[in-house]
């Protein structure tokens, strides 16, 4: 069965037909009897911005060090644009562009010398993909003869992603460049990656921010090691199946718990300044919700219905 | 909240590192029983403030007390009335419930027959009596949380500070753990929390926003939305934080 999977893929890989840049076909991790990621499946066409969207312990970071050939899956095929990580890691490492969670770059040396080894090992030279670098590199080389570890955690980010870069890769893998980065830089980074992607290059980007999920052409949402869905952002949301209501009043802590109290509640969740609520039966009318509400004397009373948000259908998936 | 009480007073607080200002005049109370949203972007500073109200870096000048203690010359006595949480550093994962208990106790000094008398009452109130020998790496991430803030608050200290507690966390678990902070700010509880999740921001009661190393807005999220013609908190940080010149 394998082989003929091989074969298949072979066939249909990159650069000659379907072009998918990046191939998982049911991997599976296993370190003695803890499973890191069970029967993981999915594909990453050329081109596209992927997202890895789930909590720590979902398994983003062990999937991405089997892409970047620097784990062995336990079971389970995974190829990068046609190659196979087991067998071809070598060629890979030189089509990928990789920045891991951690900050692994050399403290000791400066800005401008990091960015120099990544181009030497990869036999080419800074001048030679400036270009590629450039939006992001001139807003660090004002500070080039810095050392990296004397960098501000903003900074480190650029410079890894210039490393990650600086050899023209075809495939960006970044592991949650966004954790523990303010809303503004957030924003920022992502529209750098818009215009990378813009570029030709295919990204696979992991975050545990659900409301980043939106900004990617498809995603997976992964919980505890397995894939829970895998769509565009838009087609995730038509697909949930419940009746969701918004409610907000004065008291949010006691409205809270007033819905949970409620005998028609299914589950009520904080999102900022409302609680979303499901019912057991979902062709309950918000007025009903209402109508408890104003008995239990809440004031500057709303209840409607809504749409659900990735974060809303993430929760539902998770205790589904 | 209703009487106001301050227990953190914090006057022109200015702190510099060479010719680098980080705190830029602060003026600021949090009061009994509140939830205060510490908000900011990468290098605006609130890390910097935050390590001087626990009493771990002198500022270079201005008027602060903490939970009463002054913090220039009374830090020992702020660092046994404070609790700490972070997402990053909570409890050891390599020990059991029960030592880690036993080693925060160990550091503020409880006294045995005190110690066991409260873990006792902790555990029984979390319903994890049966799971005090297991070792914090074999628990869900819930109920790690849950223990976590607990130990923080066990040795009944006013102030919390909680750094970033949710970062990285399900969903689900992340409302949870808003659920603990609300019933320990009921109980009196001071809450101090930062955070990076903008519908965070919203369960605050106030929420200060530190941009270059000044505070450019402090009230309720209601009050904030209103003052900067915002839908939501999102919106009102980003209003604030793009003008940044300090940020990352």
């Amino acid at each position: 069965m394998k082989t003929t999977n091989k074969q298949e893929h072979s066939v249909t890989s990159y650069p000659d037909g379907k072009q998918e840049a990046i191939t998982v076909q049911h991997v599976t991790k296993r370190y003695n009897d803890v499973l890191a990621i069970t029967d993981v499946s999915f594909s990453v066409g050329k081109g596209e911005l992927f997202g890895l969207i789930g909590p720590d312990g979902a398994g983003k970071t062990t999937l991405m060090r089997i892409l970047m050939t620097l784990l062995l899956p336990t079971e389970g095929e995974a190829y990068l644009a046609g190659l196979d990580v087991r067998k071809e890691y070598k060629k890979i490492r030189h089509l990928v562009g990789y920045m891991p969670g951690r900050f692994s770059l050399y403290q000791d040396l400066s800005v401008e010398e990091n960015l120099e080894f990544f181009a030497t090992v990869f036999g080419t030279t800074i001048q030679e993909n400036y270009d590629l670098i450039r939006d992001i590199y001139v807003q660090i080389e004002p500070f080039k003869k810095r050392l990296a570890g004397k960098l501000s955690g903003g900074m480190k980010q650029k410079l890894a992603l210039s490393c990650a870069l600086i050899h023209k890769p075809e495939i960006l893998v970044l592991d949650e460049p966004t954790t523990g980065v303010d809303a503004v830089s957030r924003k920022e980074f992502w529209d750098m990656l818009k215009r990378l992607q813009k570029q030709g290059i295919t990204i696979l980007v992991s975050t545990p921010y659900m409301d980043e999920a939106g900004l990617c052409d498809r995603v997976a949402l992964m919980q505890k090691g397995q894939i829970m869905t895998i769509d565009t952002p838009p087609r995730i949301v038509e697909n949930y199946q419940r009746n969701l209501l918004a409610a907000r009043s004065t008291d949010m802590h006691r409205l809270i718990n007033d819905i949970r109290n409620w005998d028609k509640t299914d589950t009520a969740y904080a999102f900022g300044q409302f609680v979303h609520v499901t019912t057991s039966d979902d062709n309950l009318e918000a007025v009903e919700l209402e109508r408890y509400l104003l008995s239990q004397n809440h004031t500057q009373l709303q209840v409607f219905e809504i749409s659900p948000g990735i974060e809303d259908v993430f929760m539902d998936l998770m205790t589904s | 909240m209703n009487q106001q009480i301050p227990v953190i007073t914090v006057r022109n607080l200015v702190k510099k590192f060479g010719s680098f200002v980080a705190n830029d005049h602060l003026n600021f109370e949090v009061y009994k029983g509140e939830i205060f949203g510490f908000l900011g972007a990468n290098g605006a500073g609130k890390t910097t403030a935050m390590r001087i109200l626990c009493g771990l870096l002198a500022p270079t000048s201005g008027e602060l007390t903490v939970g009463g203690y002054d913090v220039y010359t009374q830090t020992e006595l702020i660092k046994k009335n404070i609790g700490y949480m972070s997402q990053k550093f909570s409890l050891y994962e390599d020990l059991t419930i029960s030592e880690n208990i036993r080693f925060y106790t160990g550091i503020y000094g409880i006294r045995r027959n005190e110690r066991l008398k409260r873990e006792a009452d902790m555990l029984k109130k979390l319903n994890l009596e049966n799971e005090r020998n297991k070792l914090i790496a074999s628990l869900p991430l819930g109920w790690k949380q849950k223990l976590a803030f607990s130990v923080a608050l066990f040795h009944n200290p006013q102030i919390v500070f909680l750094d970033e507690p949710t970062g990285g966390v399900d969903p689900i678990t992340r409302r949870q753990f808003w659920d603990h902070i609300y019933e320990a700010a009921a109980e009196g509880k001071t809450i101090f929390v930062t955070t990076h999740y903008m519908d965070e921001a919203e369960y605050c009661d106030r929420v200060s926003i530190m941009v270059d190393g000044r505070i450019d807005a402090l009230d309720t999220p209601e009050n904030l939305k209103k003052q900067f013609n915002a839908a939501n908190m999102e919106q009102v940080f980003l209003k604030l934080a793009r003008g940044a010149k300090n940020t990352e």
